[in-house]
């Protein structure tokens, strides 16, 4: 297939799922009336499942950032870097590696919003 | 009893003058807002790659969503993602820049309170259940996994 259009069906495919993903925690949000914090653990803890029992790499290699960017991408982010680290070092490793493998971003997050806080003012709402 | 009633009368108050919103409008504004958003991770993934091939795809990963979450920081900075976020509902809130955009703003709300007792400890009020479960549930997960491997 034409490479252009292989990359025009990825994207397609990050769009669909990443927006139903998306479309999925609305309803329930309207649905069952979850506050949007327990949909985000919701969401995280079926990224650790799927990372847990070996699904999410074939469905990340399929979807790429349509699955990767939403919460559950950080839920198996973490459970990776944990079940590395506890092979690496025992199981003790299990403990820290989840903070490892998503350290960058965590780090980025806290940093920013600092610096952020230092610049701008709060504004009213 | 009295007390439940003028709790149903006023939920019914509140049912009659919030704004109806049509369920499937908010859903497709989700939807669509979602998407673009993963599609924008997707695009800064792909110019890292075509740009520092040699970085590795694991790095590429870490810079892009690093690259996302920094975007969308300034975008509360500056007041905008406030726009998304009244928009786009699931669509602003689950994908990672949502997680960062709780962050930013609860800080910042909290600046008056104090960079210590303010800013630092309110930063983690929306964000804090994310992470402590991630925490807590990968660990397990991870331990589970070399318990049932066996190491291998």
């Amino acid at each position: 297939m034409d490479p252009l259009l292989d990359k025009l069906l990825v994207y397609l495919i990050v769009f669909a799922v990443g927006g139903g993903l998306c479309a999925i925690a609305q309803l329930l949000i309207i649905k069952t009336k979850l506050t949007p914090a327990r949909i985000l653990v919701i969401f995280l803890l079926v990224g650790v499942v799927l990372e847990g029992i070996g699904v999410y790499k074939p469905l990340n290699e399929f979807c790429q950032a349509g699955i990767s960017v939403p919460i559950i991408g950080f839920g198996a982010a973490l459970t990776r870097g944990a079940i590395e680290y506890a092979k690496q070092i025992g199981i003790l490793g299990a403990l820290g590696g989840g903070l490892i493998r998503t350290s960058l971003g965590i780090g980025t997050a806290v940093v920013m919003s600092y610096i952020v806080t230092l610049i701008f003012s709060p504004r009213s709402k | 009893m009295e007390k439940n009633d003028l709790n149903q009368r006023y939920e019914d108050y509140v049912a009659s003058v919030t704004p109806k919103t049509g369920t499937f409008h908010s859903l497709w504004n989700s939807f669509w807002i979602g998407g673009v958003t993963c599609v924008l991770a997707q695009g800064i993934g792909d110019i890292y790659y075509a740009l520092f091939p040699h970085l590795g795809k694991d790095l590429i990963v870490n810079y892009t969503s690093m690259t996302i979450i920094a975007l969308a920081i300034l975008f509360t900075g500056f007041g905008f993602f406030d726009v998304i976020a009244r928009k786009g509902g699931a669509g602003s809130f689950l994908p990672i820049t949502g997680f960062a955009n709780a962050m930013a703003s609860a800080s910042m709300e909290f600046k008056t309170e104090g960079l210590i007792m303010g800013t630092s400890v309110k930063m983690f009020t929306v964000v804090g259940p994310v992470i402590v479960n991630g925490v807590v549930w990968s660990a397990v997960a991870g331990m589970i996994n070399l318990l049932l491997a066996g190491g291998a």
